[in-house]
């Protein structure tokens, strides 16, 4: 809601305080929010600073002391010369990575599932409640269960530890909310423009591609706000599918910042740490209310 | 539910649906079906099934076929990796479902309040959702460090008295992940609730306010139960993330010091990957998977698969 909107529904407002004068209460409030917000900014802020210290003013000062010496070089460090382990190529080899795993994953999975959301509500057929069912009992069960029997299937078929693979894992495990939540936006469109579509004999394709897609702009926001979230915050199936030459980012922080080797760099760790939550934070701040939408929508019932 | 069946009829009533177009359409929504169904066959039956299988086996490094009960169970519950395991989640579970439940309701109320620089704040409140468990892990890991984070702050000051290690002491490492799991997650809370809030009807603090009634008791006695369908859809999200929790757990803690901060997910992770122990590893994801499906079938069928008018 927009601060002018909700100073007009205050004007008349049910709770009728105007804020025109301070009341203690009013000050409680203020300081519980200024307190909260300290408490989320936290550790942001002491991940900025401390990517833009010196090794040697990080061991003497305190960790949210400004630097004394602002220097950008944990940054460049980070993004190209930090190890993983034995290779030292910074985190820019898992952020191209992680975009060549996210493009593919997230078209692939929209697309598999907004035509599953879609078959699902329109197109009832024999069977179909029970793959929702399954598909619904899916979103809770924890991804373990899965995991090592999904690497045999991948084995036998010789994808084991390719880009494939990790795509083709995201789309397993993005369908059941993203089919949830087409499913329920379809559910909420008229059926009288699906008839009316079917009376003028267009085939289940055709109302797809030329009526739902174009009808379902607003679902498909939300589904790639989830998606660009989900999968680039993806560690576990990173690490299990994408083998080694194309760990995504969060698999490659986990190493750097793990990594054993030597003398711990705590202003490229949180350089590295920042750069890879770049992106999720880039979406959620352009999006604005589509993220809340997005992960509201998410799982909760549209 | 109802409805589309209607709908096919009176379409077929239509004269759209003479027995041959009918099969075609029947064919073509099974053709865009498919994929999901190979998927759902594939990826969450015959993985389930074969999970199970395997956990009653005697496999160890790889998996081999020679049945062996439920010795696998039995070695599990007398295992203390396990038990800590079990009894880690739970700890942590309620903490974080709590503390996040708790904590996201007083903000959103708070928000609720025509509050100046409102988006300011929710923004604030909501982003490290945005982040991921890797992330938010490593960040209060560095927070936590003993020896440079805020311990060195609060000796630098004179507080040696407060002790921020718990990180390195293992009966409190876990209330760290669970601190560093409110602070990702209660946003989440925070936002569900908001809407929710927002979706209460006026009259009624109108009314509430002619009776005199004070605030905190209609949050209490009235907006809360008005709002229970959002904290049940908020605590299952929590509790979807609490039996997953793995990755939080392996960045702030590595499940240290000692095994005091293992969970099932990484217990499970561990076996099957680093240990070689496939079968112990699928009884305890067999254990898992028994769990959630009894804890959320009902849920599940109750908001899902009752007969309820389109469009609800």
């Amino acid at each position: 809601m927009t601060m002018p909107s909700s100073v007009a529904v205050a004007a008349g407002g049910p709770t009728g305080r105007k804020p025109q004068h301070l009341s203690p209460a009013r000050i409680g409030l203020y300081t519980f929010l200024v307190i909260a917000a300290l408490f989320f900014l936290l550790p942001l802020y002491v991940m900025i600073v401390t990517s833009l210290k010196s090794m040697p003013e990080i061991r003497q000062g305190n960790i949210f002391a400004f630097p004394r010496v602002w220097t950008g070089e944990a940054w460049v460090q980070a993004w190209s010369t930090a190890c993983t382990g034995l290779e030292c190529g910074g985190i820019s080899v898992g952020f191209w990575n992680s975009v060549k795993i996210l493009i593919p994953s997230m078209i692939m999975s929209i697309f598999i599932s907004s035509l599953t959301g879609y078959a699902l509500s329109f197109w009832r057929v024999k069977g179909a409640n029970v793959l929702f069912a399954v598909l619904l009992l899916g979103a809770f069960i924890p991804y373990q269960v899965f995991i090592y029997p999904l690497v045999l299937i991948y084995r036998g078929v010789g994808i084991y530890s390719t880009l494939p693979c990790i795509i083709i894992t995201h789309t397993v495990f993005g369908l059941p909310v993203l089919t949830l939540l087409f499913r329920n936006y379809y559910s909420s469109l008229p059926m009288e423009l699906f008839k009316a579509a079917r009376v003028d004999g267009a085939g289940l394709w055709q109302i797809f591609f030329r009526l739902m897609i174009p009808m379902s702009i607003p679902i498909l926001v939300v589904a790639a706000i989830l998606q660009v979230t989900g999968i680039w915050n993806d560690f576990l199936f990173g690490v299990v599918f994408a083998g080694r030459e194309n760990f995504p980012m969060t698999v490659q922080l986990n190493n750097i910042v793990n990594s054993t080797q030597g003398e711990k760099l705590y202003n490229v760790n949180m350089a590295a740490t920042i750069l890879t939550a770049l992106v999720p934070l880039i979406v959620y701040f352009g999006s604005g209310r589509w993220f809340v939408r997005g992960i509201t929508a998410g799982a909760v019932k549209g | 539910m109802s409805t589309p069946e209607t709908a096919a009829g009176t379409i077929a009533g239509a004269g759209a649906g003479t027995t041959a177009t009918r099969k075609k359409r029947h064919l073509s929504a099974y053709v865009a079906l498919f994929p999901a169904f190979i998927i759902v066959l594939l990826a969450y039956v015959v993985t389930v099934v074969w999970n199970i299988w395997i956990s009653f086996t005697d496999s160890k490094v790889l998996p081999v076929n020679i049945f062996v009960g439920t010795k696998q169970y039995e070695r599990l519950f007398t295992t203390a990796r396990w038990l800590i395991s079990l009894q880690n989640v739970i700890v942590f579970g309620v903490l974080f479902i709590a503390g996040c439940l708790i904590l996201g309701f007083l903000l959103a109320v708070a928000l609720d309040q025509k509050v100046r620089f409102e988006n300011t704040f929710r923004t604030i409140f909501l982003y490290p959702f945005a982040m991921s468990f890797i992330v938010t892990g490593l960040v209060w890991q560095w927070i936590m460090n003993p020896t440079l984070g805020l311990q060195k702050v609060a000796d630098s000051i004179g507080f040696t008295w407060i002790r921020f290690d718990w990180i390195v002491q293992s009966d409190l490492a876990l209330y760290v992940i669970v601190l560093a799991g409110i602070w990702q997650s209660s946003g989440l809370v925070m936002a569900i609730m908001l809407a929710g809030l927002r979706g209460v009807d006026r009259e009624l603090w109108k009314a509430t306010r002619i009776d005199g009634v004070p605030a905190w008791r209609v949050y209490l006695h009235i907006v809360i139960p008005i709002l229970r369908p959002t904290i049940i859809t908020a605590s299952v999200l929590l509790a979807i993330a609490v039996v997953r929790v793995y990755e939080l757990v392996l960045a702030t803690t590595g499940g240290g010091p000692g095994i005091s901060t293992e969970v099932p997910g990484k217990f499970i992770m561990d076996y099957l990957f680093g240990r070689g122990n496939i079968a112990l590893a699928t009884g305890a994801s067999t254990v898992m998977f028994i769990t959630v499906v009894i804890l959320v079938t009902p849920w599940l069928y109750y908001e899902y698969f009752r007969e309820k008018p389109r469009g609800s």
